[in-house]
């Protein structure tokens, strides 16, 4: 379809255009923001700091404990990462192709945790991790971070496998492959592409997840997103632009595998479109 | 072989199905006084039951806000060639998330800010605005996060639909209102009462900006901060449960009001194109 050529078309066109400037100056001017305030010395009623300054980086090293943060950030991915792959993939493999009574259970058991806002379903889930002694560990956080991560590795992986030939199996099983082969030497490497794009839409979504992290960290298991959170929550305690420099912290590791699985998927991906 | 998939199913059912029923049957058993007490409790406190109009006020006006934007906006850019990096832009604040927009949000609108410094510079007002620590802090904050999650939806839905069916009237004779009204709109209603569900839910369930940037003891005490507030700083998880509950009720309600009335005004395939 052509856009329209009429006056009226283009007014409209126009107007709906600066719409988008508009909002996508907000966003840069936001987090333009951040960015300036974190390298600042001090800003005051002026359009940009008076000077400059890196010594807020080395503020957030030292004084918010950040070696430690990161440290079980990436352990959390890791194994978020690591377990929903193995959990995910081969269930999305059962749904793809197979036909089972309570196909359509399962696949609904696998849509609500991603339709049901985390805050929801996190009060309860926090509340049994904190009675199996699981919550405020490492491993509440991994294990509630695996809800949402596990079903969206199902629901990426499902279109992945549908498109690959089922001869290739049924050549690979009459060769004698069981299903340890059949899955390291023929679907694995068939569905790389698949499982990449899976894997690093697990990755952003948890590094980003706020509600299930927080609900579940104790002291010794937050995350970058949720020490950020008490660090603005706190905001008063420490200057505001170390606060910032924390920020840009956690948007430059965001940003950097967001813009890494960008290159392997669809922006409207991340959104996890509800497919029918 | 179907087997595989029982790991998965067996993970759903401990971790989101099982917590689920377990808080259902604890809202139950209060900490004391009868089975409702919980339920009784939240509907006699103002500063309870007040949290339900709050998050209303907050979320249904934000969603409309954003839905009935998205689709102009999405009709425009279905046609442009870079629609690729429009899209890039616009997914950065869904994947940032809202505690990072939150902290971004307290300086950019900040009384030293740089809107409230174009504001002044210009004319259009003698002091600055207050738009934090209020409603209109966790207003725009779901706008920010809200709007680029709603565009993305309404555009995957948008680009479902065969552009045949657009040129086909094109060609009959039918100016740009027409084809929106008459061929656009009613293919485009089932995916739109998803994302206004979807949205919805997201906006109703707002957290962090409703503390960071809004007034977390007045206007923006939302009700996932009484659960919050319930379960972590009271230690009752038995009322934390029931707020919970009631909380992912009132979603199920509004959700299941809007496919409701989606089957009202629409009848036809639930899916749209592509699907």
């Amino acid at each position: 379809m052509r856009a329209d050529r009429t006056p009226g078309a283009r007014a409209w066109a126009f107007a709906v255009w600066v719409l988008v400037a508009f909002f996508v100056l907000n966003l840069a001017g936001m987090i333009a923001t951040v960015v300036l305030d974190s390298i600042g010395t001090h800003w005051f009623a002026t359009w940009l700091p008076a000077g400059w300054t890196g010594r807020w980086y080395g503020m957030v090293w030292n004084e918010f404990q950040l070696p430690p943060i990161l440290i079980v950030t990436v352990e959390v991915v890791a194994a978020v990462i690591l377990l929903s792959g193995l959990i995910g993939v081969p269930a999305a493999y059962a749904m793809a192709r197979r036909d089972f009574p309570g196909r359509r259970v399962a696949m609904l058991l696998f849509l609500l945790p991603l339709l049901v806002p985390p805050i929801t379903y996190g009060i309860p889930l926090a509340t049994v991790l904190y009675q199996a002694h699981l919550a405020g560990t490492i491993w509440g956080v991994i294990l509630a971070n695996l809800v949402p991560g596990v079903p969206f590795v199902i629901l990426i992986m499902i279109p992945f496998i549908e498109q690959i030939d089922p001869r290739i199996e049924a050549a690979a099983r009459v060769y004698g492959a069981g299903m340890g082969r059949l899955f390291g030497q023929v679907l694995v490497p068939l569905l790389t592409p698949g499982i990449l794009a899976a894997l690093l839409l697990v990755l952003v979504r948890t590094i980003a997840m706020f509600e299930l992290t927080f609900l579940t960290a104790g002291p010794t298991s937050q995350t970058l997103v949720v020490a950020l959170y008490y660090a603005v929550f706190a905001a008063g305690v420490r200057p505001q632009q170390s606060i910032d420099a924390m920020a840009v912290v956690y948007t430059v590791t965001t940003m950097m595998w967001l813009l890494i699985t960008l290159r392997f998927v669809n922006p409207t991906q991340l959104v996890g479109r509800a497919r029918r | 072989m179907t087997l595989l998939v029982l790991p998965a199913v067996l993970f759903i059912l401990a971790l989101f199905v099982y917590p689920f029923l377990y808080g259902l049957w604890l809202s139950f058993r209060p900490n004391g006084g009868g089975g409702l007490a919980n339920y009784a409790k939240f509907f006699a406190d103002p500063f309870l039951y007040t949290t339900i109009t709050k998050t209303l006020m907050l979320a249904v006006p934000v969603t409309v806000l954003n839905v009935v934007v998205s689709i102009p906006v999405a009709l425009r850019v279905r046609l442009m060639r870079h629609q690729r990096l429009l899209t890039t832009i616009l997914v950065v604040p869904i994947t940032l998330g809202t505690v990072l927009v939150s902290e971004g949000l307290l300086t950019y609108l900040g009384p030293r800010g740089w809107v409230n410094r174009v504001l002044l510079d210009l004319g259009l007002i003698g002091t600055p605005v207050r738009l934090l620590h209020n409603y209109w802090g966790v207003f725009l904050s779901l706008v920010i996060t809200g709007f680029p999650f709603t565009f993305l939806l309404t555009l995957s839905y948008l680009t479902g639909i065969d552009p045949a069916l657009e040129n086909a009237a094109a060609v009959l004779g039918a100016p740009a209102r027409e084809r929106f009204k008459r061929v656009l709109l009613p293919l485009l209603i089932p995916g739109l009462t998803i994302t206004l569900a979807l949205s919805f839910v997201q906006a109703f369930s707002v957290f962090p900006s409703a503390i960071l940037l809004g007034e977390p003891a007045g206007a923006t005490r939302v009700i996932s901060i009484a659960a919050y507030t319930a379960a972590f700083e009271q230690y009752d998880y038995s009322l934390a449960s029931a707020i919970a509950m009631l909380m992912a009720g009132i979603q199920v309600i509004i959700v299941l009001a809007l496919l409701a009335a989606r089957g009202l005004i629409y009848s036809g395939p639930a899916a749209s194109g592509k699907g």
